[in-house]
């Protein structure tokens, strides 16, 4: 799909909305879902990875610097991720405009 | 040359299926339905139909497999009658959604409770808002010519819609009536191949009823919405071609005496017979009275309604079933709303007849005639009627 999901009208959809090319889903922008968004103190950071393991999203993977950080373009604010990890790098505060 | 043979209406639907190289038949059976796929189950199994026939365990599961079938391209055809239309519910709103092809006869017949195996309307007006085509016949040949018809409207490119062609249970699915079979060449000149645009196919992966967020969601029920209004024009063509064919013509609404006529009956289904002798005898008396039979149910034939009715100052309309707690009879409801923004409009007086198989005869067409003049000109203060309860 060339166009992004916001600018499809409905002439643009396959009958039924049949999805004829993979990786459709991943222009879905979960984020905006949000109303929490995690925060990060990495020096506390250990690189367990357990966060990434446990988010229902799978949307955190490691930054240039190895840390464990969630993509928030997908990231959904469930706060799992804030709740499973061990040395507590990561808090959720409110999404404020 | 095409032979006119007596037949019980169901066989005659099974064998229409089989003239129009079904390629798969997914069925549970319930009356009074079960001849229809009795019958296709021994042509297939006599090898007569050489087709796939999935004998599912309830009609949740049938329509579950009508569903795959279609979408791998496949020729599709089921039935089913009352509490089996009820359980398939979800998924009938899934084959519209997904537009796919599925055709499905649906022999009319009352919903429980009280248990009732016999004839009304409640079953078909519970899946009005599915997005299926819904054709209603009257007698055996239009079921005979408009299962055929279903094919050829629901696979059009232009259309891609699963389609009901509905028959009065007993009343139409169980009596014998002289049909006329076209011919098998005639047949496959009308219905060319099916040829579903995106088929499920492993040389090139599509995924069907996907999930769509709320930025296409509306977008996709638009799409559905536009082509079951735009389907009218297919249907109108098909039946004209159909006509040029066979030499059967059908339209939407459909007019017997009526034009010019000030008091009009609308029927819809079967019972539309007993009720032209009805206007027969009230002609001969010297009554300006004239039918409409709804033809299409969806889409809805507004134009042609508005059409039909145009001269009179009185209609009735005959409703099978009750909107509980509503306006009264679904086609009546939607017959008024069609017309209230007319300048000029007919009054509509609603009833309610021939709720699960109660007979109406023409005695009774006559009296429900003669009624109906009567609550137009003094008024009513009740939203519909309903004929024949005793008090």
């Amino acid at each position: 799909m060339a166009k992004s999901e916001n600018e499809l009208t409905w002439k643009d959809l396959e009958i039924g909305c049949i999805v004829t090319a993979p990786g459709s889903a991943r222009q879905y922008e979960s984020g905006t879902w949000r109303s929490q968004r995690p925060t990060y103190d990495f020096n506390k950071c250990i690189k367990c990875g357990l966060c990434a393991l446990y988010c229902p999203e799978g949307c955190i993977g490691q930054n240039k610097d190895g840390n464990f950080e969630a993509d928030l373009f997908y990231c959904k604010g469930c706060g799992v991720c804030a709740r499973e990890c061990w040395t507590r790098v990561i808090k959720m505060v409110e999404e404020v405009e | 040359m095409a032979t006119r043979i007596g037949v019980e209406v169901s066989i005659a639907v099974a064998d229409a299926v089989k003239m129009c190289n079904v390629d798969v038949v997914a069925a549970y059976p319930i009356t009074p339905q079960t001849h229809i796929v009795e019958h296709l189950a021994e042509l297939v199994a006599n090898g007569e139909l050489d087709a796939e026939y999935i004998p599912v365990e309830s009609e949740h599961s049938a329509m579950s497999a009508c569903l795959g079938s279609a979408a791998s391209g496949a020729r599709t055809f089921t039935a089913t009658s009352s509490q089996g239309l009820a359980l398939m519910n979800e998924v009938l709103y899934v084959a519209s959604g997904m537009r796919l092809p599925v055709i499905m006869a649906v022999a009319n017949r009352a919903l429980s409770a009280p248990l009732s195996i016999w004839c009304d309307h409640s079953d078909m007006m519970s899946v009005r808002d599915t997005g299926w085509i819904q054709i209603v016949t009257e007698n055996g040949q239009q079921v005979v010519d408009n299962t055929i018809i279903a094919f050829r409207i629901a696979e059009d490119p232009r259309v891609l819609l699963p389609t009901m062609v509905h028959l009065d249970g007993f009343n139409l699915t169980h009596v014998i009536e002289p049909i006329i079979f076209p011919e098998q060449a005639e047949v496959d000149k009308f219905l060319p191949k099916n040829r579903f645009p995106l088929p499920l196919n492993p040389d090139r992966p599509v995924a069907m009823g996907d999930f769509a967020p709320p930025a296409i969601f509306m977008e996709t029920k638009w799409a559905q919405e536009v082509n079951l209004r735009n389907s009218r024009k297919v249907i109108l063509q098909v039946w004209d071609e159909f006509n040029k064919i066979f030499g059967r013509q059908y339209y939407p609404v459909e007019k017997y005496h009526s034009d010019g006529a000030k008091v009009l009956l609308m029927t819809m289904g079967s019972s539309g017979e007993t009720a032209s002798v009805a206007i027969d005898e009230l002609r001969d008396e010297g009554m300006d009275v004239g039918q409409v039979r709804l033809r299409l149910w969806r889409p809805f034939p507004f134009e042609e309604l508005r059409e039909a009715i145009k001269d009179a100052d009185v209609l009735i309309v005959m409703d099978r079933a009750i909107s509980f707690g509503g306006p009264g009879g679904p086609v009546a409801s939607e017959v008024k709303a069609a017309l209230y923004n007319q300048a000029k409009r007919p009054k509509v007086v609603s009833f309610v007849i021939s709720l699960g198989g109660r007979d109406t005869t023409v005695a009774g067409f006559k009296d429900i005639v003669r009624k109906g003049v009567e609550i137009a000109a003094r008024g009513s203060k009740n939203e519909y009627e309903i004929y024949g309860v005793r008090e």
